[in-house]
């Protein structure tokens, strides 16, 4: 291992350890721009010059110079301050200096570190270059005088969002980043080139001179916007959260995030639910909290417990649907169900629902197998994990469904269950390449599992994953990708139909019918609300979605940013949001308001008076939940059910990225990229060219 | 003066058929096939022996650098690079030998692609060299048919395949691994080194970029031995070169010379001297627009080769020698040279995309005077701060001829700023 000398410290590193990373080991911090440890190294900035001996007598890239055995470092030697004071001179030289203007102010890499290597006033007396802004869509603004060329943004889009929309045009001076001909760009990563800019040239546009940085108040929380379960910050003022903003986990995001969590969440202060409505004479009238819990119990006088059922929204806390599931055992209904979709998961094996082979355990994986999934749609943030391993080399992927472009090279081997039945049968050669693999990875999406007859690929999927060593062994490959971030969190709960018990598709078919008299939706906005009869709906939630239309009652909750909360990612991660702001109006937080409903509706309460108490019950019940960040390992077992599949192809459930749920629907910035982006809900191109005649 | 019989480069001027009879009249093709048999490591040594300096300008030991390669084939192939893309200002040499002698090209890609294990050659050309293309393509399926080169070289049983390919027009791509990137199809920008080419080169092979001129010596010095070349010349600078004379000078020209020829001798007795004669000359830039421009005063007796001119803190560069006479506005040539390198810095690196704006524009008002006497030390610094922080050299070449005006025309670049200052306002600068 190579031995070297920095600022008269040694130090040995692994071969290939580059001099700026060893510094860094060493607490040494060496300024760098264009650097960054995820992105392929560009060494054009020049910033991070070192003075290396044995060497040329110039200074050298600390990011591109890999440790040397017997080398000499300066770090801080006037050879070196002298070289870097000349870079940043030449950096400020066209930059606009706009300092006040820009939004990056406040934590801007060039600002901070033009605080150390920069002049108090500049040698350069001629005009200024000014460079014309770019569209980039309605998600990343562009301020292209700011740009100093780093190229950090174009390597990220390439190499990580695998969509090669960036790049730049011109040399020299005239050197502009562009997406080269002018259009929105189409990666569900965009927003990260965002951080990434080291100055104010790519900016958070729905953001854009909201707020300074050091007015926003951080919160550490969990997106829930899908189900992968990226950590984030978010960003509040007052009581609205004006950005979400990627925070580090290794497991699970790395340091990115998807753009739909991150700039949704302008949807969290629109179309809310402030207060209780109950429905009269058909038109629903705003209420008082008391009106609104006894126009409940007024409801389900009389009923016995199998005329009541509940339904478990894509975004609802383990701790609500805790409090929802003792609610209703107390009430005597078996008629319980998280899976609004219809999934056919099975609650009774946990390795049969859990993304066992983890996020980060993907980089692992030399055979990928997705079937019934999307995952760039689905999970973009996963997805970027499974073209990481692609990149990589040496790892196959095939695809058995919608035929799509998910930013690598796959093998589409067919699109529905009969090619899956082909595959495992051995037709083609994929299944030679699962078996060959050492660590296969089967992918299993809701696309597959949402359909009649979901429990039979269910069951298909476990005999793949067992025949080509993906389970059962110190591998495990088998992996659900889910879509929602309640889902795993309501099957360890146990939040499905108990004994005798109807699921999603029974209570609707009972409500529809008259056999279900009370339907409870707690945040559950994804079902046909046309097929409900006259079932007395409640309506739990946080937004003015299909649910809240439906309701003969609803009762105002909190969105995931107003709540500490426990959710279980699709690995089975066990993670808690934390309060970034209030519920705006009377909206309360789930658990209170089912905990005060239960005054209404059973002779003694629910019996936990706090969210302490509740999670102490909880932890009781599902010990695991009390262990966050921490993936509890599942035990293989037998799940699905062996029988006739549909020749129907799989299909993807997310139609459109940008609106899967009340939050994202209610967000403008979200509705600009469906229009913009996808093309969808305004004028077609033709029109809006004016190129139609 | 070099002999005729000591001329590498025999229809220079193309007076002779360029192609297959007549190269093979000229000697080209003879007896490569014993040269072959020789063996990798016996040319390589053979090359090392004739001390061959690189001839596109940085002077690397041409024989050391193939050694670099590895010396076994492994699972990547290896690949020669023949840099065709002649875009330095003054230089014309890899012209002439491509539209008139493109044999001793084809013929040195064969050899030195043998002696480095590799079986593929791209010669990447100048996209405005299209006649020179032409005739270059034409040598090429020449030796194709005639079995020069293919699956069986010459009878040696090598395969040897070459390919050419066009640039897009741009100087940046004639640095070596700017033009590797450009040859796979990527924006012409130069790569970070290390890694080498030799390890890490043309799609991550092993590669090896040369000169035209280079790799066309490389047949005749294995015909004649190291021996013979290196005894032209002085020691460590050995050998014949091609020198491209330009500029104010009564007949301008190419020849080849031997190395280490006194300046003016060789612009005496084969551009027919400095127009108006030796005492009317200025300066002269020795080896293409990158290096330091020489006052009368060194150019009196400076010998042409790369330490020489080295010592005198220019350089041999790609021996394009322009000449400039009294009547030279040496500002504005220089400030020329600054708008060329402006123009043509890739955008990469900081201080080149900056920097060169920043000289261009001081340049431009240094050409009337319109600046202030500290301006010429702000320049000088500005060009220090370019040079040395770059990836490829391009920086420094941005540099270079600027430190050189200063160095020896600072006086000229004063007098203007305060003639002007006379100019507008008498009295004050008095």
């Amino acid at each position: 291992m190579p031995k070297c000398t920095i600022d008269g410290i040694e130090i040995e590193v692994e071969p290939g350890t580059t001099v700026l990373q060893a510094a860094e080991r060493l607490g040494i911090e060496i300024p760098r721009f264009c650097y960054h440890e995820r992105l392929a190294i560009a060494g054009n900035c020049r910033m991070c010059l070192v003075e290396v001996s044995p060497g040329p007598p110039k200074p050298a890239a600390s990011c591109a110079l890999p440790v040397g055995d017997g080398m000499t470092i300066k770090t801080d030697s006037p050879m070196v301050v002298k070289a870097r004071r000349a870079v940043m001179e030449f950096l400020l030289i066209n930059h606009p200096l706009d300092c006040p203007i820009c939004d990056q102010g406040g934590e801007c890499d060039l600002q901070d570190q033009a605080m150390a290597y920069g002049r108090d006033r500049s040698r350069f007396g001629e005009m200024k270059r000014a460079v014309p802004d770019k569209d980039m869509g309605p998600l990343v603004g562009t301020h292209m005088t700011r740009c100093i060329q780093c190229t950090r943004c174009i390597r990220f889009i390439t190499d990580i969002a695998g969509v090669p929309e960036l790049g730049a045009t011109g040399r020299g001076e005239g050197m502009e980043i562009t997406t080269y001909v002018e259009k929105a760009l189409t990666s569900e990563l965009s927003g990260n080139i965002i951080d990434l800019c080291p100055v104010g040239a790519l900016t958070n546009k729905p953001y854009a001179f909201k707020a300074r940085p050091w007015e926003l108040h951080h919160t550490e929380s969990i997106d829930v916007l899908d189900a992968v379960g990226s950590n984030v910050f978010l960003d509040t003022r007052g009581n609205e959260v004006l950005r979400a903003m990627p925070r580090l986990n290794e497991g699970i995001n790395e340091e990115w995030l998807a753009d739909k969590s991150r700039f949704a969440v302008d949807g969290l202060s629109r179309r809310r639910l402030d207060r209780p409505w109950v429905r009269r004479d058909g038109k629903l009238i705003e209420a008082s909290w008391s009106e609104a819990l006894a126009a409940v119990a007024e409801a389900a006088k009389g009923l016995k417990g199998e005329q009541m059922a509940a339904l478990a929204g894509d975004q609802a806390d383990c701790e609500a649907m805790f409090a929802l599931k003792s609610l209703f055992q107390s009430l005597g209904s078996p008629h319980l169900d998280c899976r609004q979709d219809g999934a056919a998961l099975d609650p009774t094996c946990r390795a049969g629902y859990l993304f066992n082979t983890t996020i980060a355990g993907i980089e692992q994986a030399d055979a990928i197998l997705l079937i019934g999934t999307d995952p760039r749609r689905e999970a973009p943030i996963l997805n970027a994990r499974i073209g990481k391993r692609w990149r990589a080399g040496g790892c196959p992927i095939g695809v058995i469904g919608p035929q799509t472009e998910l930013t690598y090279k796959v093998r589409h081997l067919g699109s529905g269950p009969a090619d899956l039945a082909d595959l495992a049968a051995g037709k083609g050669d994929f299944l030679k390449v699962l078996k060959d693999a050492e660590r296969p990875m089967i992918v299993l999406g809701m696309g597959a599992l949402a359909r009649p007859d979901g429990a039979a690929i269910l069951a298909q999927a476990r005999a793949l994953a067992e025949a080509v060593g993906a389970a059962g062994g110190n591998w495990a490959g088998f992996n659900v990708l889910h879509t929602a971030a309640a889902r795993v969190g309501g099957l360890d709960l146990g939040f499905v139909p108990g004994a005798g018990g109807r699921d999603l598709a029974g209570i609707v078919k009972g409500a529809g019918e008259g056999a279900i008299k009370l339907l409870y939706l707690l945040g559950a906005d994804e079902i046909d609300m046309d097929a409900l009869g006259k079932a007395f709906v409640v309506y739990q939630g946080h937004h003015g979605d299909a649910g809240a239309r439906r309701a003969d009652v609803i009762l105002p909750g909190a969105a995931y940013s107003e709540k500490p909360a426990t959710y279980v990612n699709t690995e089975g991660r066990v993670q808690r949001t934390r309060r970034a702001a209030h519920p705006p109006g009377q909206g309360r937080e789930d658990w209170a308001i089912l905990r005060a409903l239960s005054e209404h509706l059973l002779p003694a309460p629910l019996p936990f008076d706090s969210l302490a108490e509740l999670r102490r019950a909880m932890v009781a019940e599902v010990p695991h939940l009390a262990r966050e960040d921490h993936i509890e390992p599942a035990v293989w077992g037998t799940f699905g059910q062996p029988g006739e599949t549909g020749g129907e192809p799989f299909m993807s459930p997310v139609k459109t990225y940008y609106t899967t749920c009340p939050i994202s629907r209610a967000s403008p910035t979200m509705a600009a990229c469906v229009a913009e982006i996808l093309g969808q809900g305004t004028a077609s191109q033709e029109e809006r060219t004016g190129t139609d005649g | 003066m070099l002999n005729d019989v000591d001329r590498i480069f025999t229809n220079l001027y193309g007076r002779h058929d360029p192609f297959l009879a007549g190269a093979r009249k000229r000697g080209d093709w003879d007896g490569t096939k014993d040269i072959l048999a020789r063996g990798q490591e016996a040319i390589i040594e053979e090359i090392k022996a004739a001390g061959l300096r690189g001839r596109g300008g940085a002077g690397f030991p041409a024989g050391v650098k193939w050694s670099f390669m590895p010396k076994q084939e492994g699972p990547r192939p290896h690949y020669l690079v023949v840099n065709a893309d002649e875009g330095e200002p003054g230089t014309c040499k890899d012209r002439d030998i491509l539209r008139h002698d493109p044999h001793k090209l084809v013929e040195g890609c064969l050899i030195a692609g043998f002696a480095m294990r590799a079986h593929v050659a791209y010669i990447y050309i100048r996209g405005e060299f299209f006649r020179e293309a032409e005739a270059l393509q034409r040598a090429i399926d020449e030796a194709y048919d005639a079995g020069l080169i293919g699956p069986d070289s010459c009878g040696s049983g090598w395969q040897m395949d070459v390919y050419l390919h066009r640039g897009a027009g741009a100087y940046i791509c004639g640095e070596e691994t700017a033009l590797l990137q450009s040859l796979e199809g990527k924006k012409g920008q130069p790569r970070l080194k290390p890694p080498f080419p030799a390890g890490v080169g043309l799609y991550g092979c092993p590669t090896t970029v040369n000169n035209v001129e280079t790799i066309a010596c490389a047949p005749t010095i294995l015909r004649r031995g190291g021996d013979w070349f290196a005894a032209l010349g002085r020691p460590n600078n050995s050998g014949t070169k091609i020198f491209c004379i330009s500029g104010h000078v009564n007949r301008p020209c190419n020849v080849e010379e031997e190395m280490g020829i006194p300046l003016r001798e060789l612009i005496e007795r084969h551009a027919g001297g400095v127009r108006g004669g030796w005492d009317n000359l200025l300066a002269i830039i020795p080896g293409g627009a990158s290096v330091p421009l020489l006052p009368k005063s060194i150019c009196d007796d400076v010998l042409m080769d790369f330490d020489s001119l080295k010592e005198v803190r220019s350089g041999l560069g790609t021996a394009a020698v322009m000449v400039m006479d009294k009547s030279t506005d040496v500002v504005r040539a220089i400030h020329r040279l600054s708008q060329f390198y402006k123009h043509e810095s890739c955008g990469q690196c900081t201080p080149c995309r900056e920097g060169t704006g920043w000289l261009m524009r001081v340049m431009e008002r240094l050409v009337s005077g319109e600046a202030e006497v500290e301006e010429i030390d702000l320049l000088e610094e500005v060009t220090r701060q370019i040079e040395g922080h770059t990836i490829c050299a391009l920086g420094d070449a941005a540099a270079w001829p600027i430190q050189g005006l200063i160095r020896h025309f600072r006086p000229e670049l004063e007098r203007r700023i305060l003639a002007r200052k006379r100019r507008i306002s008498p009295g004050a600068a008095a």
